[in-house]
C-alpha cells in the first residue's frame, strides 16, 4: 500500500499543451501514465468529484462528431471541478469569412483555460496553440494525431500485462487516414514495444517503416505473436475512393473473427478506439468476447483525461497568481 | 544531504527518540479511544503514511487487534494549485475501507501553518462520514494559520519561518532523524 | 532627358556574351554604348563600383491577382515587388477574376501598367474559357492584344484533347501553351510532397508523378503537334529527365523553375508551416539536385518567380485550408545567389542569364539585354551585402515566404526601366 510496484517519476510537466505524442519523451508519457494511475480511484468514489480544477473553465471545440471523445473529456473535467463548455461547431457553420482563429480569440476573451480540440484538418490544434493562452488539448486532428487516445492504449496495455516494454503490437487497419495509429505508433514505440502495421497496401502511407514500425499487408502475420492487436476503424466512404475494393472483400482479409484468432497468442488482448463496425474490422463475438479490452479502454480514457487537464492546469499560474495577489 | 551535526542544522530527534515517540502516542491513541474498536488509521503521504503504518503496528503489538491503515494524497485539494507551477506530482489515495462511522486518525510529520490538514479533511469528507477525527504529529513546529491543533504530539518544536523542519525516515531516507535546518530559498514545502 | 552613364560597374550581359568592367552609356532611355572606361561627356555619372550590372530581370510567371482579388497583390503592389527584386519585366498569369480569356481584360491590366510606370508588365492569357478546361478561348484575338504565352496556370489543361487542338492552333502564332503540369486524379486533394512528411504529418501526398506524368503526356502531344509546349515550374526528378529526353529528340520544349524549388525540400514543412505550402510542392533533396543539375545542363531554361501573394488571414488558416503560393519577387535573386551561386554551381554570369535573356527569348520580348539600341532596363546588384529577409518589409502584400529570418548575400539596389531609376 505504502510502497507501490510501479516506478515513481519525478519528471515535471512542463507543456503548454498536448498536441501529440511525437514531441514527448518516454518519461513524459510515463508521468502522465502514472497521474492518470493516482486519479482513476476518484471514479470509483460515491462522491466522483475532487476541488483540483475548481474555477477553471474547459471548452470542448469539435468540429468534427464525436460522442465517446468528447463525452470522456467533459466528464474528465467535471471530475476535477472544472466548468465546461461543449461547442458542436462544423467547419461549415463559421460564418463566412470567420476564421477558426477567429473563434478561438472569441471563446479565449472569455477567460477560458483549456481548449480541447477535435477538428478533420490536421495541425489545426497546432495553429490554436500558436496563438492561443489557454491550454490546447488534441483531441484529435484529422489523420495527424489523437494522444489521448493513445495514452489510454498504452495505461490499458499496461493495465493488463503489466508492461508494455518488449510486448509485440499489431496495429490493423486504415493506416494511412488513422490518427490513432500514428499517435500509437510514436507512444509504443517510445515505451519499448515492438509495433507492426498491417492493412492493404492501399491504406499503407508511404515510408510508415521510416517512423520504426514493421509492415505487413498479411492480417495473418500480424496476428502471430502478437500480445494486442489493435483493430482501427474501417470508415465506409475508403471504398469509394477505390481504396478498398469493397466492405465485403476488407472483412475477407482483413477481419478479425474466432478463426483467425486461433492463430493468436493465448492471452492476446484486441484493442479497438471505438466505434466498431461489427462485421467488419471485428466479428461481434470477438469484440465482445473474453480477449476484448474495448470497455476498459474506455473506462481508462477518463482517468488519462484527468491526469492530462490535470498536469496541464499547472502551466497557467502566471496569470492567475496574479489574480490572486 | 548533510547530518544533522552539520552547519547551521540542529537534530530534535534521533531514532531512538522517533521511536519512544510513536511508542507513546500509540498508548495515547488506545488509551483516549478505550481500545482499538472501530477505529483505522489514515497517513498523508508521504511520510505521514508510513508513520500511520508504523503506529498501526505499535498499536497491534500493544492491544493485539491490527488496526486498519489508509494512505491520503491531498495534492487535489491543495488551496495553493493555482500558485506553484508545474503542478505537483499526484499519488494514489489508497483507502481500503470505508470512513463512514469509524474514529480516524490522520497521522502526519509536521504540523505547521494546518493547511495540509485542511486539505486533508476536505478530502476524507469526500470519501465517507467518519464518527470523528482526530490528528496525530511527530512533530508540532508552530505557526500555525488555520485552527488546527494536534491531539497527539510526538514533540513540540518551537521554530521560527527561516527555518525548516525535516523529517527522515528509514523507508524513503535511509535515516532516522528529525533536523531543524536554516531555509534555503524557495523549497517546495507543504503548506 | 539627360544622358546617363554608369560608371566602373561590372557589366554582365550573357546575351552580348559580355562579363567584365565596362561603363553602360544610356539616352533616350535606351542603351547607347557599353564601352570600357567611357568618358562622361555632360552626361550624369552614376559611380557604380564594386556592382553588377545586369539586364532587368525577366518573370514568365506572376500572379499580380488584379482584377478580383486586389486584397492579395494589385499591379501597383506587384510591380513595385518586381522592381524590388530587379525585375523590369514581368509576365501576369491570367488566373485573376474574371480569368484573363479575352481582350478586354488585357487592355485594361496593360493600360493600368502603363498609366503606374513601374516594371512592365506582359500578360499571359488563358488557353480556357473562365480557365475552366472546356473551350479555348480566342488565341488570335489574345495573341493580337499581346499576350506571350496561354496559359490556364494555378490549373493543369487536363483534357488530352483540348491540350492537342491547342498547341496545334497555337502554331498559328508561335508562341507557347504554358502547362501547370498536374494530373488531377493523381493530385486529388493532396497538400504537400507524398513521402515520409505528409505520413508523418498525415496529411494528403502529392506524388512525383502527378506532375512527370503530365509532363510526359504533353511531350507526347508536342511531338504530335509540332506545337510548342512550355512548363511551369517543375518540381520533380523524373519531369527533369522527360524533358532532357524531349529536347534531345528536338522538340519545342522549354521549362521554369522557381527559386523555392530549387533551395527547398518537404522538410521545410515541419509542424504544419502553411509558408512552405507551394503547387507543386516542395518535395525531396534528390529532386532538389536533379532540379539544379537540369538547370545547369540547360534542361531548364530559365527561373522564374510563380510569385503567388495572399493575404494573411488566408495563409494562416491551417494547412489544408491555406492556399498554395508565397510571396516570390523580392526574395528570388539573393535566394538564387545563395543556392547557385555560393557553393559555385552556377556563376554569377550563368544566374543572370536565366533571369534575364532566357525568359525573354521564351516571351519573345525584346528584353533581357543590354544591346545597343534596346531598352534601358537594368538591374544593378551588390553580390557582397548581405541581408535578412523580413516578410514585414516586402512591398508585395504577400508576406509569406519559407526564407523569412534568413540571412543572404545578394542585393538588387537600383532598377532601371527605360533609363530611369524606378527603385530608390
Amino acid at each position: 500500500m505504502a510502497t507501490t510496484a510501479t516506478p515513481v517519476h519525478t519528471t515535471q510537466w512542463t507543456r503548454k499543451d498536448l498536441l501529440g505524442l511525437r514531441e514527448l519523451s518516454a518519461e513524459e508519457i510515463h508521468l502522465i501514465l502514472q497521474t492518470a494511475e493516482s486519479l482513476r480511484e476518484i471514479s470509483l468514489r460515491p462522491i466522483k468529484k475532487v476541488p483540483a480544477l475548481r474555477g477553471k473553465t474547459v471548452v470542448n471545440l469539435f468540429f468534427e462528431p464525436s460522442t465517446r471523445t468528447r463525452t470522456s473529456f467533459e466528464l474528465a473535467a467535471k471530475r476535477l471541478s472544472a466548468d465546461i463548455v461543449n461547442i458542436a461547431a462544423q467547419s461549415s457553420s463559421l460564418s463566412k469569412g470567420e476564421t477558426v482563429l477567429d473563434m478561438v480569440k472569441n471563446l479565449e476573451a472569455f477567460k477560458v483555460n483549456f481548449l480541447v480540440i477535435r477538428h478533420a484538418a490536421a495541425g489545426v490544434p497546432h495553429l490554436i496553440a500558436r496563438h492561443a493562452t489557454s491550454a490546447v488539448i488534441n483531441a484529435g486532428d484529422g489523420a495527424h494525431e489523437h494522444p489521448t487516445q493513445a495514452l489510454l492504449d498504452a495505461f490499458t496495455i499496461k493495465e493488463k500485462k503489466g508492461r508494455i516494454e518488449g510486448l509485440n503490437v499489431s496495429i490493423i487497419g486504415d493506416i494511412a487516414h488513422s490518427r490513432v495509429a500514428r499517435s500509437n505508433i510514436w507512444g509504443l514505440t517510445k515505451l519499448g514495444a515492438h509495433v507492426t502495421v498491417c492493412g492493404p497496401p492501399t491504406l499503407m502511407p508511404p515510408a510508415i517503416e521510416q517512423l520504426g514500425v514493421r509492415v505487413t499487408y498479411k492480417v495473418e502475420d500480424a496476428i502471430k505473436g502478437a500480445d494486442v492487436l489493435m483493430l482501427l476503424r474501417i470508415q465506409h466512404e475508403r471504398q469509394e475512393h477505390m481504396l478498398i475494393p469493397s466492405l465485403r472483400e476488407y472483412r475477407l482479409r482483413y477481419g478479425i473473427d474466432a478463426q483467425r484468432l486461433k492463430g493468436a497468442k493465448p492471452d492476446v488482448l484486441i484493442m479497438h478506439p471505438g466505434p466498431v463496425n461489427r462485421g467488419v474490422e471485428l466479428e461481434s463475438s470477438v469484440a465482445d468476447g473474453p480477449y476484448s479490452v474495448i470497455l476498459d479502454q474506455v473506462t481508462n480514457g477518463l482517468a488519462v483525461r484527468m491526469a492530462v487537464l490535470y498536469l496541464l492546469s499547472g502551466n497557467q499560474k502566471d496569470e492567475e497568481g496574479l489574480l490572486h495577489a | 544531504m548533510t547530518s544533522g551535526n552539520g552547519k547551521g542544522n540542529s537534530r530534535v530527534m534521533d531514532a531512538e527518540g522517533l521511536r519512544r515517540a510513536l511508542t507513546r502516542i500509540a498508548h495515547e491513541i488506545i488509551e483516549r479511544h478505550k481500545g482499538t474498536t472501530g477505529l483505522a488509521l489514515v497517513g498523508i503521504r508521504t511520510r505521514g503514511a508510513f508513520l500511520a503504518q508504523r503506529l498501526a503496528k505499535e498499536i497491534e503489538a500493544i492491544d493485539h487487534h491490527p488496526v486498519p491503515v489508509g494512505a491520503l494524497d491531498i495534492t487535489l485539494y491543495r488551496d495553493d494549485l493555482s500558485r506553484i507551477a508545474p503542478n505537483p506530482i499526484v499519488r494514489a489515495t489508497a483507502i481500503p475501507f470505508d470512513l463512514t462511522d469509524l474514529s480516524i486518525v490522520l497521522v502526519d510529520d509536521v504540523l505547521f501553518t494546518g493547511r495540509t490538514i485542511r486539505a486533508a479533511l476536505n478530502a476524507i469528507s469526500d470519501l465517507g462520514r467518519p464518527k470523528q477525527i482526530q490528528l496525530a504529529v511527530l512533530v508540532d513546529r508552530g505557526h500555525r494559520e488555520l485552527p488546527i491543533r494536534a491531539d497527539y504530539v510526538g514533540k513540540n518544536v518551537p521554530t521560527s519561518l527561516q527555518e525548516h523542519v525535516e523529517v527522515q525516515l528509514n523507508e524513503l531516507d535511509e535515516r532516522e532523524e528529525v533536523v531543524i535546518k536554516a531555509l534555503a530559498p524557495a523549497t517546495g514545502e507543504k503548506p | 532627358m539627360p544622358k546617363l552613364l554608369l560608371k566602373g560597374g561590372h557589366v554582365m550581359d550573357p546575351a552580348n556574351k559580355r562579363d567584365g568592367a565596362f561603363d553602360v552609356l544610356i539616352d533616350d532611355g535606351k542603351i547607347a554604348d557599353v564601352q570600357p572606361a567611357m568618358a562622361a561627356n555632360g552626361a550624369q555619372t552614376l559611380q557604380v563600383k564594386g556592382l553588377l550590372v545586369t539586364p532587368g530581370f525577366v518573370d514568365l510567371h506572376t500572379h499580380l491577382r488584379e482584377p478580383g482579388r486586389e486584397d492579395k497583390e494589385t499591379i501597383e503592389t506587384g510591380c513595385q515587388a518586381a522592381l524590388r527584386g530587379g525585375f523590369t519585366t514581368i509576365c501576369a498569369m491570367p488566373n485573376t477574376t474574371p480569368a484573363i480569356d479575352q481582350r478586354g481584360i488585357v487592355d485594361l491590366i496593360q493600360r493600368e501598367a502603363q498609366r503606374l510606370n513601374l516594371a512592365r508588365v506582359a500578360v499571359v492569357g488563358a488557353v480556357t474559357k473562365g480557365r475552366e478546361g472546356k473551350e479555348l478561348t480566342d488565341f488570335g484575338e489574345l495573341f493580337d492584344a499581346g499576350c506571350i504565352g496561354l496559359s490556364d496556370d494555378g490549373a493543369p489543361v487536363a483534357d488530352a484533347f483540348l491540350m492537342r487542338r491547342g498547341l496545334e492552333y497555337a502554331k498559328l502564332f508561335g508562341r507557347p501553351l504554358i502547362q501547370h503540369a498536374e494530373e488531377p486524379a493523381l493530385f486529388g486533394q493532396g497538400v504537400m510532397h507524398e513521402g515520409l512528411v505528409s505520413t508523418t504529418l498525415g496529411l494528403a501526398g502529392i506524388p512525383s508523378e502527378s506532375e512527370s506524368i503530365m509532363v510526359a503526356r504533353d511531350i507526347a502531344l508536342a511531338a504530335l503537334t509540332g506545337g510548342w509546349v512550355h512548363f511551369a515550374h517543375l518540381s520533380s526528378a523524373s519531369s527533369v529527365d522527360l524533358i532532357r529526353q524531349a529536347k534531345r529528340r528536338g522538340l519545342r520544349v522549354t521549362c521554369e523553375v522557381t527559386p523555392h524549388h530549387l533551395a527547398l525540400t518537404e522538410d521545410v514543412v515541419g509542424e504544419f508551416n502553411t509558408t512552405a505550402k507551394v503547387n507543386p510542392p516542395l518535395r525531396t533533396e534528390a529532386d532538389r539536385q536533379a532540379l539544379i543539375e537540369g538547370l545547369r545542363d540547360g534542361t531548364i531554361d530559365c527561373i522564374a518567380t510563380d510569385h503567388a501573394p495572399h493575404t494573411d488571414w488566408e495563409k494562416s488558416a491551417d494547412f489544408d485550408a491555406a492556399p498554395f503560393g508565397i510571396s516570390g519577387l523580392e526574395t528570388a535573386l539573393a535566394v538564387c545567389a545563395e543556392v547557385l551561386v555560393k557553393p559555385g554551381l552556377l556563376t554569377w554570369s550563368q544566374l543572370i542569364e536565366k533571369l534575364t535573356v532566357k525568359p525573354a527569348t521564351i516571351a519573345q520580348l525584346p528584353a533581357g539585354t543590354l544591346s545597343v539600341g534596346a531598352a534601358a532596363d537594368l538591374t544593378i546588384i551588390d553580390p557582397q551585402a548581405a541581408w535578412t529577409i523580413e516578410p514585414k518589409s516586402f512591398v508585395s502584400k504577400g508576406r509569406h515566404t519559407p526564407f523569412a529570418g534568413r540571412t543572404v548575400t545578394g542585393k538588387v539596389v537600383k532598377t532601371l526601366v527605360g533609363g530611369v531609376e524606378r527603385l530608390a
